[in-house]
């Protein structure tokens, strides 16, 4: 539809076409910490037949102000990102936690008729990454191949907020050469919170030093993950304690990208 | 008890260096889990009981005051006397007062954290009165002079180890540590003659149930009956939100609080006392009284905390809480702990007093989705965050970092510039080995674990890049 629509001001109430225009929503940290991320997830968007643009104006989600309390800041964010992505199609993001923060706009503009109808509408058009490929575009990845028994880990907000659960399972069993092996606790927090492990370092450390107990004795060689900042602080975490196992997002072993080194390992060194 | 709420940060400090706590947490928080994973799993209507249990609730909230005078009125004509109380001074005189009317020089008491909410314990102390926690969990407290540090497992923070060398001590006599069931007999032979000697018990109740004016108490050890039945006077201290309008209600809440907390289809007992003794009963007391307590109840009825009177203090959300689990319920400082005491306790004392518990969450949310009657903690704990900011009792570091960071998100260009010249120099630094080891400025990171080096350019960089070439 978005072919018919030149003036890109769709608001999702009608069915988009089979190649969907997509606005991508890199977030902040794949933006500065893992560009790689960005460029897996352009590749499976494009692959599953989605037209991809990356709006320039776009920064952050806004959510270290929401989940700060500072309202008010959030909401010049929020307004941004809402002028930037409402022309698309869909908002795709390669993370639970800032797409549930793009769903929670509406709540920032209960006294703005004009800015809660647009949320509400780029809210219903706002999907993950994963849980977009697999529940939208109904994309299976094909002939891809890694060799390794992966521990999948469920970030919180994709998990809680996003029901991103099944999906990340069911596009890695297809494929070849993965073998997922269970991870004890895998839907328990990190430990990661945005701001909160800066705030509180300790009970960081502490919930994510059991966290990577977990990870190491599943045996996998392998640690997935679908929001970055989780996947810092565990692969910080492994680093630290001198751990072999290696951590990606998801999107770079279905994309075939996982020749790159994983995070926390030089390049070169990558599978 | 004293509230330290304002020294969270060195409270978690002691509480991750000691050793035993996190294998006791483990161990109980552990099997809690499971066995509640496991018996709601057997439980198809869990999710309809569930929002049964919120409606029935917020319903009863909502009529509240038909409901109370409906209570009294029943609990009267059962024979009991009803008490009021807006403050926990009124409640604890009101107590004080019937013991002293009948000369008690010992009190036997059955569990409740309302009890610990207003200081049951300091105020029977102070009034010379003998205090005897017949819970086996309160009764290792007790000894250990120690605060509860969970609401349905106060002494969660102990080990059987501890708890043996604590017996050791003062049941004076050797026991074996790793003998559970022979420490369980050690303290009910301290604990027996006890009860006998009593003159007044006090227990808490877990439901008040408006058409039958009756009190419920849910234990697993039996002590609440034997606790209230002996003495001549049985005083009750309850909060006004555990009102529920009938038997019927209490039965779709009482399945749901046996299952959250404790990971059981019903407990091994659950008490209905309707009134005292009456003529031709054999045992019971002869006079019941009903203290029912505000103590900010019906201030949090009227604002944005309402929804956390929907409580039934199962502990679910302690019970899966990664902070919680790791730090323990003594850190929080206060009565109540973990994510509905990160909510109750700004609202009992103050926010400036308790400035780190709404803050000292992940916002991970699974608490909320373990929770009974759908209390929304996660967005609770936000709202306060919001009150905190809004009356600048948000830390100065915090604000201005939260100013320098919308200064750059809300301009594009000089976003991209920053974060562009900010990557290359972090890639630089650490590019060889892959991570940094130190970063000052992020030491709160680095201290604990590696920070990834940035692969080199911005995404928006190597796009840009790309559509310069032509590959876009």
């Amino acid at each position: 539809m978005s072919e018919s629509d030149p003036t890109g001001t769709s608001n999702g109430s009608e069915i988009p076409s089979a190649s969907p225009r997509v606005g991508f929503f890199v977030t902040c940290l794949v933006d500065a910490m893992r560009p790689s991320i960005g460029f897996a997830c352009l590749k499976l968007l494009e692959a599953a037949g989605c037209r991809v643009e990356v709006p320039a104006t776009q920064t952050c989600c806004g959510q270290p102000g929401y989940n700060s309390g500072a309202d008010d800041l959030a909401r010049k964010i929020a307004r941004q990102v809402i002028d930037a992505f409402l022309p698309y199609d869909y908002l795709v993001a390669p993370s639970g936690s800032c797409a549930g923060m793009i769903k929670h706009y509406p709540e920032l503009f209960a006294q703005d008729l004009d800015y809660l109808e647009k949320s509400q509408a780029l809210a219903a058009k706002t999907y993950e990454i994963l849980g977009f490929l697999h529940d939208v575009m109904q994309f299976r990845p094909q002939g891809e191949r890694y060799q390794g028994s992966v521990a999948y880990h469920d970030s919180c907000s994709g998990l809680r907020e996003l029901n991103i659960q099944t999906q990340p399972r069911a596009l890695l069993a297809e494929v070849e050469g993965l073998r997922l092996v269970p991870l004890e606790g895998s839907e328990s927090c990190c430990g990661f919170g945005g701001t909160f492990c800066a705030k509180y370092p300790d009970i960081s450390n502490a919930i994510v030093s059991d966290k990577a107990r977990a990870i190491e004795a599943s045996g996998a060689d392998t640690l997935l993950a679908g929001d970055l900042g989780c996947l810092m602080n565990m692969a910080g975490k492994l680093s630290r304690h001198g751990s072999k196992v290696m951590v990606y997002h998801t999107v770079e072993v279905l994309a075939g990208m996982a020749d790159r080194a994983p995070l926390c390992a030089p390049e070169g060194s990558g599978d | 008890m004293q509230n330290t709420s304002a020294q969270f940060k060195s409270n978690v400090a002691r509480a991750l260096q000691e050793p035993n706590l996190k294998v006791a947490l483990d161990r109980t928080t552990g099997l809690l889990r499971s066995r509640r994973a496991q018996v709601i799993a057997d439980f198809p209507e869990y999710d309809a009981s569930r929002e049964a249990a919120k409606r029935i609730k917020d319903h009863t909230l909502a009529n509240l005051d038909y409901y109370l005078e409906l209570f009294e009125k029943n609990a009267v004509a059962a024979g009991a006397k009803v008490h009021w109380a807006s403050t926990a001074a009124e409640a604890t005189t009101a107590v004080v007062e019937i013991c002293r009317k009948h000369q008690a020089k010992s009190a036997t008491r059955v569990k409740s954290m309302l009890g610990e909410e207003i200081g049951i314990g300091e105020a029977l102390a102070e009034a010379g009165i003998e205090r005897v926690e017949t819970d086996l969990a309160e009764h290792i407290i007790q000894l250990a002079k120690d605060p509860p540090s969970h609401i349905v497992m106060p002494a969660m923070h102990k080990t059987h180890e501890e708890v043996g060398a604590l017996f050791e001590q003062y049941h004076g006599h050797p026991v074996d540590r790793d003998d559970i069931p022979g420490l369980v007999e050690s303290a009910r032979q301290a604990l027996r003659p006890k009860y006998f000697a009593a003159e007044v018990s006090i227990s808490g109740a877990n439901f008040l149930i408006a058409d039958t004016g009756s009190i419920v108490t849910v234990t697993n050890e039996g002590n609440a009956e034997l606790t209230t039945a002996l003495p001549k006077v049985h005083i009750v201290t309850v909060g006004i939100e555990k009102l529920v309008p009938s038997m019927e209600h209490c039965t779709i809440l009482l399945r749901l609080l046996a299952r959250s907390a404790v990971g059981t289809e019903i407990t091994q007992y659950t008490s209905f006392f309707n009134g005292p003794k009456r003529d031709g009963d054999r045992d019971g007391p002869e006079e019941m009284h009903i203290v029912l307590v505000d103590h900010h109840r019906s201030e949090m009825l009227g604002n944005d905390l309402k929804e956390m009177l929907r409580c039934i203090r199962c502990g679910a959300c302690m019970n899966h809480c990664p902070v919680y689990g790791v730090v323990g319920g003594h850190a929080y400082g206060a009565v109540y702990p973990g994510p509905m005491g990160a909510v109750l306790t700004p609202a009992m004392t103050s926010l400036a007093n308790a400035g780190d518990l709404p803050n000292a969450c992940t916002l991970n949310g699974r608490c909320q989705e373990v929770c009974p009657v759908k209390i929304p903690l996660t967005e609770m704990l936000r709202r306060l965050r919001q009150k905190q900011y809004s009356q600048q009792l948000t830390g100065k570091v915090t604000r201005q970092g939260l100013g320098l960071w919308g200064l750059f998100a809300r301009r594009p260009g000089l976003y991209r510039l920053a974060s562009s010249l900010g990557v290359r120099a972090l890639g630089l630094l650490g590019r060889r080995r892959g991570a940094l080891r130190s970063l000052p400025g992020a030491a709160s990171w680095t201290r604990h674990r590696d920070l990834p080096a940035p692969q080199g350019k911005t995404f928006m960089t190597l796009y840009r890049e790309q559509q310069w070439r032509g590959e876009r």
